[in-house]
């Protein structure tokens, strides 16, 4: 696998990610001691899911692949499970693009 | 030289399997189709579909095109179109497109037939009379650069982009280099990767249609007031891990292997055989995307999934890789490939030979879990007004 296995139990999939992916389901108090420096998981992380491995603050990139996959909407700890309520894609916002349209920032790119 | 044993088509193609496809050209001629072929025997095979009355131009033109590549695809070894006889699309016309390809063709119009019974009888014995052609036909050894190989994701999870992608990526990447061809399709899949995939692009021309394919499909989900987090990832996908589009896509890039992206192709246009990496510009839905390179000409799909998917398709056969350990456990009869072992250790180069060795096999008669189940799911992909709209804006 490409990546770097953390404890056998989470990957890395490049050395810039902030987050990493779970290999099983983890638990709060899991000990991600492979990781620099060493995390403490803070709550249950479902097989397939994301933890974050540094604090990563409100507005900040979260990167996976070596690549931005979104950003966080508040401030996430180290140890934290990252997904859709804590971080969200910065693509494809058609959401965005109506409320510009139709609000008084009208014009602006969204 | 890698090789594999297929049948010879009148135009040089090479098919993998040799079917008689029952084409209808509507919604209205689809259960005759499917009755047809359910009675022909197992190489009959029906394509119903719920398009082909009252469409736009526009639309119209796009099922007739897909239908006449279906019929065209080289594992279709003769073709029956039939029409109910007040489509606007005409099976005469379907019909002459799928006859220069060279292999055999006729059409039945339920109307003239005398009703569905009627159609039911005269669909068997044509169906019969074709069967009578090109049953014979013998398999015989074929390159692996003579392969149009479909690579497709559904029911994604965090496994597909990190075990189940790059494993069928490898096997892309063992297919380009011995000449043949690979497809990936799925435009929504492209947003947040794009700049992965245009760093792979070989020409500047492939580079800025690639770009503005994404764009245009980011548009018109802009245009919509669409809030793409509601549908990409799925709500399937985001259970399975999956956070943001971006993620989606970047591990969704991984199954087209690392080889550079040479053409860009539309919905269900040909792709072009030996010419390496294909992007078919395709909507998100796995099925509809399938039928899209199968109407292109790809004679095999392999179809990863984290989460779990059973579909097959009638006229190619569907190779299922799993990197879900899970996944690979409960639908074990459904998956042909089980690449969960990567997450365990097995290395990524030979989880792709063992995907590029299955791919062979099939291609030379091995069948697959879909195939042995008769799952045949087929849609074509409607062109929406909005869509055109944008189009013509």
């Amino acid at each position: 696998m490409k990546g770097e296995v953390l404890d056998g139990t989470a990957l890395v999939m490049a050395p810039e990610d902030n987050v990493a992916t779970a290999l099983e389901d983890l638990d709060a108090g899991d000990r991600l001691a492979d990781a620099d420096p060493p995390v403490t998981v803070a709550e249950e992380v479902p097989f397939g899911h994301k933890v974050a491995l540094v604090d990563i603050d409100a507005g900040d990139p979260v990167r996976k692949y070596g690549e931005v996959i979104g950003e966080a909407t508040e401030p996430i700890a180290a140890g934290e499970w990252v997904h859709t309520h804590n971080c969200e894609s910065r693509r494809g916002r058609g959401d965005r693009a109506a409320e510009a349209a139709d609000g008084p920032g009208r014009g602006e790119s969204a | 030289m890698d090789t594999f044993d297929g049948y010879r088509r009148p135009d040089g193609r090479v098919g993998v399997r040799n079917h008689v496809a029952v084409l209808p050209t509507s919604v209205a001629a689809s259960p005759v189709a499917d009755r047809v072929a359910d009675d022909g025997g197992r190489w009959a095979r029906a394509t119903p579909h719920q398009m082909g009355t009252s469409q736009p131009d526009a639309g119209r033109e796009r099922t007739r095109e897909v239908l006449a590549g279906i019929g065209a695809n080289p594992n279709v070894g003769a073709a029956l179109v039939v029409e109910l006889g007040t489509e606007d699309i005409e099976a005469d016309d379907v019909a002459d497109d799928i006859a220069r390809s060279g292999k055999p063709v006729e059409t039945l119009t339920i109307r003239e037939a005398g009703g569905t019974a009627g159609a039911l009888d005269a669909g068997a014995e044509t169906l019969a009379d074709l069967w009578a052609e090109v049953g014979s036909q013998t398999r015989e050894e074929a390159d692996a650069s003579e392969l149009v190989f479909a690579v497709e994701c559904g029911g994604s999870d965090a496994t597909s982009g990190i075990a189940a992608n790059p494993a069928l990526g490898d096997a892309s990447d063992r297919l380009v280099d011995a000449g043949g061809a690979v497809c990936i399709s799925e435009t929504p899949e492209f947003i947040g990767a794009e700049h992965v995939a245009a760093e792979r692009c070989a020409d500047e021309e492939t580079r800025e249609r690639l770009l503005d394919r994404v764009d245009r499909r980011e548009r018109l989900a802009d245009l919509m007031g669409v809030d793409m987090r509601g549908a990409q990832p799925s709500p399937g996908n985001q259970e399975g891990g999956l956070t943001t589009i971006e993620e989606k896509s970047l591990g969704a890039l991984a199954k087209c292997g690392t080889r550079p992206i040479r053409h860009v192709v539309d919905y269900g246009e040909a792709i072009p055989v030996g010419g390496g990496v294909s992007v078919m510009d395709s909507p998100g839905y796995d099925v509809e995307s399938v039928v899209g390179k199968v109407a292109g000409g790809a004679q095999v799909v392999a179809f990863t999934t984290g989460r779990g998917s059973t579909t097959g398709n009638p006229i190619a056969p569907v190779i299922k890789v799993t990197g879900n350990p899970r996944t690979a456990e409960r639908l074990a009869a459904n998956v042909d490939v089980d690449a969960s072992t990567v997450i365990d250790g097995e290395p990524l180069g030979e989880a792709g030979e063992r995907i590029y060795r299955t791919l062979l096999a099939v291609a030379g008669g091995a069948e697959t879990a879909a195939e042995a189940r008769r799952l045949e799911e087929f849609a074509i992909n409607e062109r929406q007004p909005r869509e055109l709209a944008a189009e013509g804006s």
